[in-house]
């Protein structure tokens, strides 16, 4: 029919012009997603002369396998806990019970990740893959301290320069500057600022405190790296998730404020009853959006420290990379890849469960 | 209650002036409507009133009181907007006890209060919805409920029908004149509808670019329009307006004639600006309600022909050109007989005839 073969050839055409863009996501988004989930039960390697075998969960399990152990302490004949030169007892080693100890087969190759107890027993978390548990722990670490602080930042920026002032938009455009920047140049720019000699923090701190505060070694201390890395990052991003609580309150109509002026509502009332609730849809979106950069946290690992000092900056989009290309080991990395895919879906649909709409 | 004086008060948009200088009394338990075209400044007097909108001079006083630097809440006011502006996230109930939450009222009050505004407005059955089920003037009813609930010294209406259809609008018309009467307090409506205006008011405030055009009752403007702005604006079909020149002139009145008019006698004297001689030109004014048309070409004074014929049920509009090629509009109760084309002359009582010196602002905005 006429209408039909015109709906074709339209049709025909519609296809013609989507097909770059198509093709391109399908080559750079689409494909390497289903690549990523079959290599990762497979044993492929970046480059190998083996034939690619397939391997089951084994990845996973390395990655994720996990074990416990309680130990008592050492006693000497008499009973008494064997006690070293500063008084704390001694305990088996662990490697005894994770080396070729034909007891504990689901022990073999675990390394201790962390560790509890008493004087007379102590309790072993054992993971066969502890830089990859500590990644996670760090990247979750940086979700749960980033999305809320970030979130909450942007929400604090947005309504302090949507206001009509003069001169606001110079205020709008400082907060958003660090965005436009690559986020390499900025994690180069701060690694100037935390430099542990003369870097800028540590020469203002020390300025502003007649000399009180010493230079610390911010990104080559385990302790304070990664909250190094969580400050920078809240700083970089914020400009972006303001522009969207901007755009989201531009939508709230003026005369509910109007109206809850006439009805006597405070600036935290006004704040509580009519700003938050209007906000509503963007809050979900700001809070996913977090969510999803922050679990892909990478160029300011790759850039500042590499995963160090003693790990404590690892991540696992950085674990995931330098196994796969860095360690060649191409199905450890789509493993991470597949575990960390499942890990924001899971969160994001948990998100959207407390979010949604009721009634 | 409350009476709210208006003393000399303008506003200025840097250089430029929105309202220039507004005095007017509204006395306690009036309605009062302020009509005028778009831009004229009506909502922001109304919003100057409310605290919504600084004013630039003048003083705004409400129960004797100066209120110029209160805060809107502080004023004793409620107002209902156009866009109904009820929080889309709150039940009914909780929009309309809004104002009461807000002050921290407590349980019991708060239901007493709500309950008794959806008594008066009829609204039980909707206090649990939220405002998304609901249609245009239910939403309005839920703003006209947090106003009452409020219990103002006077109330402010910013053009609250406009966005209601033409059935629903008038059902509100009629409900909001029922509240007035019922609450008998101090109200300020504001409209850019002359049907609003006409039908609700005890008192009218005509403006035009931010200056009071005149104060009255509605009959009292629709019969004794003080210029050429009041007369045009109030009544549908709105008058008709001839160019005129006098030929006499006296303490009492003049003759007027033109073109497709007979020389004529009506017993005033041109109302304006300026002072009208003998040889000017004027407009005069015609309800097109008090014309009678006929087709006797010698009963009349006008002569014209008929264009078209509108029947609109109640009345028929009929549309003539006149013999110099201006145009005049009829209203004819009911069902009137006018073919298209037919010869007619058309009679008016001398008594309800107007005069007027030319306006030179409206003028000028015809010609754009």
């Amino acid at each position: 029919m006429a209408t039909s073969t015109k709906l074709t050839r339209s049709n025909s055409a519609g296809w013609a012009f989507a097909l770059p863009g198509f093709g391109l996501m399908a080559v750079f988004i689409i494909i390497p997603f289903f690549f990523a989930i079959g290599l990762s039960f497979t044993n492929q390697r970046l480059v190998s002369p083996n034939p690619t075998e397939y391997t089951g969960l084994a990845n996973y399990r390395q990655l994720l396998g996990m074990g416990v152990i309680t130990l008592d302490a050492v006693k000497d004949d008499a009973g008494q806990i064997v006690r070293d030169e500063t008084g704390a007892p001694t305990f088996p080693r662990v490697r005894d019970y994770t080396r070729n100890n034909p007891d504990y087969p689901q022990l073999q190759g675990m390394r201790e990740w962390f560790s509890w107890g008493s004087d007379t027993s102590r309790t072993y978390v054992l993971a066969r893959d502890v830089v990859f548990m500590t990644a996670l722990m760090n990247t979750i670490i940086f979700v749960i301290v980033v999305a809320p602080v970030q979130g909450g930042l942007a929400l604090l920026l947005a309504l302090l320069i949507n206001q009509r002032l003069r001169g606001i938009n110079v205020y709008r455009a400082i907060y958003f500057m660090p965005v436009v920047v690559s986020i390499v140049v900025v994690s180069l720019l701060w690694r100037f600022i935390y430099d542990g000699n003369s870097g800028l923090l540590n020469n203002m701190l020390g300025a502003i405190s007649f000399g009180a505060i010493k230079p610390v070694d911010w990104l080559g201390n385990p302790n304070t790296a990664l909250g190094s890395i969580i400050l920078m990052s809240i700083w970089q991003a914020v400009g972006f998730h303001m522009v969207i609580w901007l755009s989201g309150l531009q939508t709230i109509s003026p005369t509910l404020y109007e109206a809850a002026a006439i009805e006597g509502s405070s600036k935290w009332q006004t704040f509580r009853y009519v700003t938050w609730p209007g906000l509503r849809n963007t809050a979900v979106l700001v809070l996913i959006v977090i969510t999803m950069q922050a679990f892909a946290l990478f160029a300011q690992i790759d850039v500042m420290t590499k995963g160090g000092p003693l790990d404590s900056t690892q991540t696992i989009v950085f674990q995931a990379i330098q196994r796969g290309y860095g360690k060649q080991d191409i199905s450890g990395g789509s493993a991470i890849s597949v575990i960390l895919f499942v890990l924001v879906l899971t969160i994001s649909l948990i998100q959207r469960y407390f979010t949604r709409e009721k009634n | 209650m409350a009476q709210v004086v208006l003393k000399n008060l303008k506003k200025s948009f840097g250089t430029v002036d929105v309202i220039k200088g507004v005095d007017l009394t509204i006395e306690d338990g009036e309605f009062v409507v302020f009509v005028g075209p778009s831009g004229c400044g009506k909502s922001t007097l109304l919003r100057m009133i409310a605290g919504l909108e600084d004013i630039s001079s003048g003083t705004l006083s409400i129960n004797g009181q100066v209120v110029n630097d209160l805060q809107p809440k502080d004023r004793k006011i409620a107002m209902v907007f156009q866009s109904y502006a009820i929080f889309p996230h709150m039940t009914v109930r909780e929009n309309v006890a809004f104002g009461l939450t807000i002050a921290g009222a407590s349980k019991a009050e708060k239901d007493a209060k709500v309950n008794e505004a959806a008594r008066i407005l009829q609204m039980e059955h909707l206090m649990e919805r939220r405002p998304s089920q609901l249609s245009g003037g239910q939403r309005q009813r839920v703003a006209i409920g947090r106003a009452i609930v409020r219990e103002p010294s006077v109330f402010l209406f910013d053009e609250p029908l406009s966005n209601l259809d033409a059935a629903l609008r008038m059902d509100m018309r009629m409900e909001i004149g029922k509240l007035h009467h019922d609450l008998s307090a101090t109200m300020v409506y504001v409209t850019h509808d002359q049907v609003e205006a006409m039908t609700l008011a005890d008192k009218i405030v005509v403006l035009r670019s931010g200056s009071v055009m005149q104060i009255g009752s509605p009959m009292d403007l629709y019969h004794n329009p003080a210029n050429l702005f009041v007369a045009g604006f109030l009544g549908a079909p709105s008058m008709n307006f001839l160019d005129v020149t006098i030929t006499e002139m006296d303490d009492t009145g003049c003759t007027v004639r033109n073109g497709a008019l007979d020389p004529v006698r009506i017993p005033s004297l041109p109302k304006g600006d300026t002072a009208a001689k003998v040889g000017d030109t004027v407009k005069l004014g015609l309800r097109p309600q008090y014309l009678i048309p006929s087709i006797d070409p010698a009963s009349g004074t006008l002569h014209g022909k008929v264009i078209l014929t509108e029947r609109l049920g109640s009345e028929t509009v009929v549309d003539l050109a006149l013999t110099d090629g201006t145009k005049l509009i009829v209203a004819l109760p009911e069902d009137a007989q006018f073919e298209r084309g037919r010869e007619v002359s058309l009679s008016f009582g001398p008594a309800r005839a107007h005069l007027f010196t030319p306006d030179p602002e409206l003028q000028a905005s015809a010609k754009h």
